[in-house]
């Protein structure tokens, strides 16, 4: 952590030598991000029901998903680079300082720059809140907060353990992206409209379920179309707790295999 | 990288200088098809994450046109090929940007490019044969694996008349050459302003959003859609997947080419335009 | 007790070669195999070998990066594969075909960096980057962005960098490639400050063997995993089965003189080169010319260090 924040540090002082340009990709990156939801909308002008779930229900979906998968981004994305610092030989240079060698790499070429996703997500996140038609009650309002931390990990888990990959295929990083991007994207959507094999893997195989559509069936209280029982929907902590254990347990066997011990 | 491209290349062929030219570009492209070729791991990733989308968004088009059976003109088959077609076409034609794009930029890091300008091959008649050459390899796998797939997982609609498929190749070369001038003056930036980056990551979402890639045009409302249908990148997505869903025929067909046609031809124009004053510019600063 | 150890210490890579278009075999690289030496507290060690010698995977199973395939290896008294980031404290490494420093940040920032991340105390660090700015003339650079030095200007800086936590040993990998004259100049006199006066050990590997004549006593030569030469420079001579030539100039030209235990290998008027074994007295053979001609003027000709280390890399590569 100390030194994923020293790294990060440096980072962010290297990208502030270009000032004028860090805005605008700040503002790009923010208008870039806001086009999917842009679609979504868009796709309400034409119906005002997609799956059986209305506009500020999609809402809800998109921005807890893109709010974090943008933290988790922000925060361990540039693990996805492992496969070019391997290459290049930088991991090396890493693996000579007296501090984790997956911080320093995570910290890598940190750049605000990530905020800007995140930042759209918060802003959707307001106005669906405020648009939702909601029973609150303490559970559903504690549920948000948990919702975003454990999503922000379960992703942040699926980046490492992704990158992890790289140590035996280098050039994996695209398969990668179709489960952290391309997992973001499958949760802006109901489940109700995905194939029942789809979901059911979303869930068991890599839980992406646990982000936001679990708990989000208990928030905006819809039957589960699995029909699981109702613990999942808060077990995203437990999820999230599996999923940091399994990406910890794959990046160090991939250390040890780049290293070159068998045991 | 560039290197790359040219050891993979034969020399030109011997004969007249127009053919010994057209021989050069030829062994050019080659090379990059090559280069590309290389890419093995890469490639199978790529796909994957391709078909991965394609199934989300199918899906999500699915749902959509459940809720609204003949949206925009497409019935539920056509709207899901809509998504496997562009899938197929979104590295292929570069929506994204990249291919040549990465390699001029390298160039302009290391300072090579100010040379490129006086080589004896056309500075942008090279990267448009390494452009022709990437895609066809990447036409090959990441065009078609995608397609394959949604045929088999979902209910698509392949062309009924086989002469569609012509014309969609057609359509689909015009798109390359459409997005490659959109590419071309993209990175041609670079000798004006300090970093081409910012243009790049702005350039991406205007090419996503207008080509169709995201949402087919007919979807946009109002004065958006009307701006949608008359910009270039139109030509990337829309309309070769118009023409493989066979929605157009005839005057419309003909009309759909004319209009890809003559974004290629301006913007490639304009691209040799950028090209001079880019030189006389180097030639004034003196490299 | 020596500071570094190794005991037989083996490493083999499994190198996946297509063979046809489907077909891949694996095949075992022995990339170290067998290696035994020790270096005491203080020496500097020259570590020299062909390209895929084994040099590299030498440094990086020092420093932890790589785990060995069998031997024993100890670095300040610890397995450096099992306790990495505890000796990464104790150690400087220096590659010099990457930096270590930021890059778009001035030269400063990148000590600091090294200071929080290394936890180097206040006073030594001051210390310690007083001595290096004085010593390497960084004193101009300091808030100079690293993408703006020159190759030599960075070189001092990467070096500065990996002494500032005062490290125990001191592995340089290439160091001097690509700077000119002046910097290598510049390089090579801080090293051998650093070595005689901090009593810094210094493990270098390079391609230049002015490096290490300037800077080494013990030179160990490896091929193919193993080292073939272990000893002085001087040393190398006899190990490199080279020879010395005496130059004799007669009171007039002749043909090629005769003389046991030597051969003219070339007859320039009145001189002549005679080519000997390395390893022989030149004593008994000039007191043979002496005997049997006139003799003018004489001199003793070492053979180049280079041709001595071509020579036995080719040897090493024929047999």
């Amino acid at each position: 952590m100390r030194s994923w924040w020293l790294c990060a540090r440096m980072w962010m002082r290297s990208m502030m030598a270009y000032r004028a340009s860090f805005v605008l990709n700040l503002l790009a990156s923010l208008v870039t991000h806001s086009l999917d939801f842009v679609v979504l909308v868009i796709m309400f002008r034409h119906t005002d029901q997609l799956g059986g779930w209305n506009l500020p229900e999609i809402a809800f979906l998109y921005a807890t998903a893109t709010f974090s998968l943008g933290m988790a981004n922000l925060l361990v994305g540039s693990a996805d680079g492992l496969g070019v610092r391997i290459m290049s030989g930088s991991l090396d240079t890493m693996l000579i300082r007296p501090a984790p060698a997956l911080s320093q790499l995570c910290a890598e070429r940190f750049s605000l720059r990530r905020l800007g996703r995140p930042l759209q997500a918060a802003i959707v996140l307001v106005w669906s809140l405020a648009a939702l038609d909601v029973h609150w009650t303490w559970d559903r309002v504690l549920l948000v907060p948990v919702l975003l931390v454990c999503g922000t990990v379960i992703f942040g888990a699926i980046f490492v353990g992704g990158a992890t990959v790289q140590f035996w295929w280098g050039e994996s990083k695209e398969i990668q992206n179709s489960f952290t991007y391309g997992g973001a994207t499958l949760l802006h959507y109901p489940p109700t409209i995905f194939a029942k094999e789809l979901v059911a893997g979303a869930v068991f195989g890599v839980p992406l379920a646990f982000v936001n559509w679990l708990p989000s069936l208990r928030i905006l209280d819809r039957p589960d179309p699995l029909g699981l029982p109702t613990a999942f929907q808060y077990a995203s902590p437990v999820a999230a707790a599996v999923c940091v254990a399994a990406a910890g347990f794959a990046w160090r066997a991939g250390l040890r295999a780049y290293r070159g011990t068998g045991s | 990288m560039q290197n790359a491209a040219l050891v993979g290349a034969r020399p030109p062929d011997t004969g007249t200088s127009t053919g010994s030219a057209l021989g050069l570009y030829a062994a050019v492209a080659r090379g990059a098809f090559r280069r590309y070729s290389t890419y093995r791991a890469a490639t199978l990733a790529g796909t994957f994450t391709n078909t991965v989308f394609g199934i989300i968004l199918a899906s999500s088009f699915l749902a959509l046109w459940q809720a609204r059976p003949n949206l925009g003109g497409y019935d539920q088959s056509q709207a899901v090929t809509y998504i496997w077609v562009s899938q197929g076409l979104l590295v292929t034609v570069a929506v994204w940007g990249g291919g040549f794009q990465d390699d001029v930029q390298d160039r302009f890091r290391s300072g090579d490019i100010a040379v490129d300008l006086y080589r004896p091959v056309d500075f942008q008649g090279w990267w448009l044969a390494t452009d022709l050459g990437r895609a066809a390899f990447q036409a090959l796998v990441r065009g078609t694996v995608p397609m394959l797939v949604g045929a088999l997982v979902f209910r698509t609609r392949m062309p009924e008349h086989p002469l569609t498929w012509v014309f969609f190749l057609l359509s689909v070369l015009l798109a390359l050459l459409v997005s490659f001038g959109v590419r071309f003056l993209v990175s041609i930036t670079g000798f004006w302003l300090h970093d081409s980056e910012g243009v790049r990551s702005v350039m991406l979402v205007v090419s996503m959003f207008f080509s169709g890639m995201l949402l087919p045009i007919a979807l946009f409302p109002g004065w958006l859609g009307d701006l949608g249908r008359v910009l270039p990148w139109a030509s990337l997505v829309q309309v070769p997947t118009d023409v493989f869903l066979e929605r157009a025929s005839g005057a419309g067909l003909l009309g759909a080419f004319g209009f890809q046609l003559g974004w290629a031809v301006a913007l490639l124009a304009a691209g040799r335009g950028a090209q001079w004053l880019a030189t006389r510019r180097v030639v004034v600063q003196g490299g | 007790m020596a500071l570094i150890e190794l005991q037989d210490v083996r490493r083999t890579f499994t190198v996946r070669a297509r063979t046809g278009r489907f077909s891949r075999t694996r095949r075992e690289v022995r990339a170290v195999d067998g290696l035994s030496f020790t270096v005491e507290a203080g020496e500097c060690v020259g570590y020299i070998g062909p390209n895929g010698a084994g040099k590299s995977t030498t440094i990086k199973m020092l420093t932890g990066i790589l785990v060995p395939s069998g031997g024993r290896l100890r670095v300040a008294g610890v397995d450096p594969a099992r306790e990495r980031v505890a000796l990464a404290r104790r150690i400087g490494v220096v590659f010099g075909q990457r930096t270590t420093l930021w890059w778009d940040l001035p030269l400063r920032d990148s000590f600091e960096l090294a200071r929080r991340i290394y936890r180097i105390p206040d006073r030594r660090y001051h210390e310690n980057l007083g001595r290096c700015v004085e010593l390497l003339d960084l004193e101009g650079l300091l808030d100079t962005p690293v993408r703006q030095l020159s190759l030599g200007q960075r070189m001092r800086g990467d070096l500065a960098a990996a002494l500032l936590h005062d490290p125990q040993v001191l592995y340089l990998d290439e160091p001097t490639i690509g700077l000119d004259v002046v910097s290598k100049g510049r390089v090579r006199e801080f090293l051998r400050e650093v070595n005689r006066d901090r009593g810094t050990t210094v493990l270098l590997t390079t391609h230049d063997l002015t490096d290490i004549e300037q800077l080494c006593e013990r030179v160990m030569v490896i091929d193919h995993g193993r080292v073939v030469h272990d000893g002085g420079l001087d040393g190398l001579h006899a190990t490199g089965g080279s020879e010395r030539t005496l130059v004799v100039d007669l009171a007039e030209a002749r043909p090629p003189i005769e003389v046991a235990g030597a051969r003219v290998v070339k007859v320039e008027g009145p001189r002549q080169w005679l080519a000997f074994p390395a390893r022989e007295s030149a004593a008994p053979i000039v007191a043979a010319v002496a005997e049997r001609y006139p003799l003018v003027d004489l001199s003793v000709r070492e053979p180049a260090i280079e041709d001595v280390i071509a020579r036995m890399y080719a040897e090493v590569a024929i047999g």
